[in-house]
């Protein structure tokens, strides 16, 4: 159904479509706004699984290959779950020269998962991104969305094990 | 010279500041400017664009279409994603207002009533920063109805881009504006007839409409005489890869590399030789270390030099540097950020990353240089848009400049045969 300013809840009882819905309506609902829109929906949600496309779709009045489309095209969107922390080296060019490798491999080792998967607890998720145009602080990873430049093996590492260290939340 | 664009005052981008120091003032001169007038001024200054084609601004501003029964748009281009430019994102962070100003006065010069700033997803704290200078320019009049108490009203929105190295691209930058794939379009129609929402359009880069003010405030003349005279003005250069201090400077045009990197970015590290230098982002020609003496940061002098200004990211590399490799993953970029629509640029880019790779690993062949030659040439110039040519033109320039580290790679026949 698609949402209206005096739209109820959604049938799942998820409160976070309200929050989606209220970035809808501030676009009016335009079709060419699909790109905010799922940004504002991965940022609510972590991640853009298909239930959540095919709302948008129906929400912008846009056919679902489009909205897949689109979320498909851009590197930004994930349509997988992601960990509790990420982080996301840079693989640009400049990184590379300055060592981009060697942090990725130590890094791999250390989560004992390849970039662009997450770890079996669900804690960590590597991303590799291109350049993230911090290429002064070369190599630079983004963790937690927090530029971190000049990172060594040895520095990328102990924030890694800092993370694996934090006691996991107890659930409310 | 004085810094021009990146002025070293503090809370610069704060508007108070930015006005204490003579911000908005050639706004309200522009206002009272005839549009045709300044359009006339920035042509007469020379000033060419800073987003790597090096097209002249006023030219540029001249094919918009005086009158139009559609409305007309400027994009503002702060996709930045060349591998080794960051300049951009300093005018964001340091000097907001001045790209604000620029923008609207482009606006006034040309009729346009809505202006787009397109910039990188990545770039997140960055649209933050914007976001915040863009609603105090509303609070101060500066956008919006009626500006400054003159009949003209434009609006400003700040878009966010999500990861698309393409999008700077300025037709797949409408594209994806318009909440679309970023695929670039096929030209003509050029964007000036047929642009955003099929209006006429104009696509600036942040840092040519940052001049913009500047141009006003010293006249054309004076401005021109600012670098070279053939591409003046200033110029964020980029400096990243071997130096000691890496960074963003801004320099007249026309400052020798070597200069560049011995002068302002510190020197190699650890007092290297260099061996190779990238001088405008990732898609420039490599030039040879020792090639470097009387090449200066200017469209001319890079032109002649075989390479290019492009976006000015210089990335220079000491003598320890695997060039294979470096081009290997220059090409993994292009074949990742390939959109896909160009059947030579989508199958090429890979099949070049394919045998850079065989390389890399030791097991090409000698007859895979003239081989992945070939697939660059095939790839240059066939593709709606010049990521295709992007691609091709490193790896072409890589081996014309350094066929030897190719050859050297190649495994010879006796080692081959005894390895196994």
């Amino acid at each position: 159904m698609p949402p209206t300013t005096t739209q109820k809840q959604h049938p799942s009882g998820d409160n976070r479509f309200k929050l989606l819905d209220r970035v809808i309506t501030k676009h009016q609902g335009r079709g060419d706004a699909l790109i905010e829109v799922l940004h504002a929906a991965q940022g609510i949600f972590g991640f853009l699984e298909n239930d959540l496309l095919i709302y948008v779709a129906r929400a912008l009045k846009l056919p679902l290959s489009r909205v897949y489309g689109v979320a498909t095209f851009y590197h930004f969107f994930t349509l997988k779950p992601k960990g509790k922390h990420t982080l996301v080296l840079c693989t640009g060019t400049a990184c590379y020269v300055k060592g981009a490798a060697h942090l990725q491999h130590a890094v791999e080792e250390c989560c004992k998962v390849k970039f662009g998967e997450t770890t079996p607890d669900d804690k960590i998720s590597l991303v590799s991104a291109r350049c993230v145009g911090s290429c002064g602080l070369a190599p630079v990873a983004v963790l937690d969305n927090q530029v971190a430049g000049k990172l060594t093996p040895q520095s990328a590492v102990d924030r890694i094990k800092a993370w694996q260290q934090q006691p996991d939340e107890v659930p409310a | 010279m004085e810094p021009l664009l990146l002025p070293p005052i503090p809370d610069y981008h704060r508007i108070d500041v930015y006005e204490a120091h003579g911000g908005y003032a050639m706004l309200r001169k522009a206002l009272g400017m005839n549009p045709a007038e300044i359009t006339s001024e920035v042509k007469a200054s020379n000033l060419r664009g800073r987003g790597g084609a090096c097209f002249p601004t006023g030219l540029k501003w001249s094919f918009m279409p005086r009158e139009s029964a559609k409305p007309k748009y400027l994009c503002v281009n702060g996709d930045e994603s060349e591998p080794g430019t960051f300049k951009d994102r300093q005018i964001f962070e340091f000097n907001p207002h001045q790209l604000i100003e620029g923008t609207i006065i482009a606006c006034y010069a040309m009729g346009i009533t809505a202006a787009y700033l397109y910039v990188r997803g990545e770039y997140k704290r960055w649209i933050d920063m914007m976001h915040a200078a863009v609603d105090e320019a509303y609070a101060h009049g500066y956008i919006g109805k009626n500006i400054l108490g003159s009949p003209f009203s434009t609006e400003f929105t700040v878009h966010r881009g999500a990861g698309a190295y393409i999008c700077g691209e300025e037709s797949s930058l409408m594209n994806s504006l318009e909440g679309e794939r970023g695929y670039p379009r096929v030209k003509p129609p050029f964007p000036a007839q047929n642009g955003l929402w099929g209006c006429p359009t104009t696509i600036n880069n942040v840092e040519t409409l940052a001049n913009v003010p500047v141009i006003l405030r010293l006249g054309a003349a004076a401005y021109g005489k600012i670098g070279t005279a053939r591409h003046p003005g200033p110029l964020l250069v980029g400096v990243s890869g071997h130096v000691n201090t890496p960074g963003v400077f801004e320099l007249p045009t026309g400052v020798p590399l070597l200069d560049i990197i011995t002068k302002y970015a510190g020197g190699v590290r650890g007092n290297k030789r260099i061996k190779a230098v990238i001088p405008g982002g990732s898609s420039t020609m490599i030039l040879r270390g020792t090639a470097l003496d009387g090449v200066c940061m200017d469209a001319e002098s890079l032109k002649t030099a075989g390479s290019s200004v492009g976006t000015a990211g210089m990335i220079v590399m000491d003598e320890d540097t695997d060039l294979l490799k470096v081009i290997w993953r220059i090409t993994k970029f292009y074949h990742h950020e390939s959109c896909g629509q160009c059947t030579p640029c989508r199958e090429g880019t890979g099949w070049m990353e394919k045998i850079l790779k065989r390389f890399v690993d030791g097991d090409a062949a000698q007859s895979d240089i003239d081989l992945l030659l070939d697939v660059a040439n095939n790839i240059e110039g066939n593709t709606i848009c010049a990521l295709g040519d992007a691609a091709a033109w490193p790896v072409q320039s890589m081996i014309k400049t350094f066929r030897e580290e190719f050859e050297r790679r190649v495994p010879s026949p006796t080692a081959a045969a005894t390895g196994t």
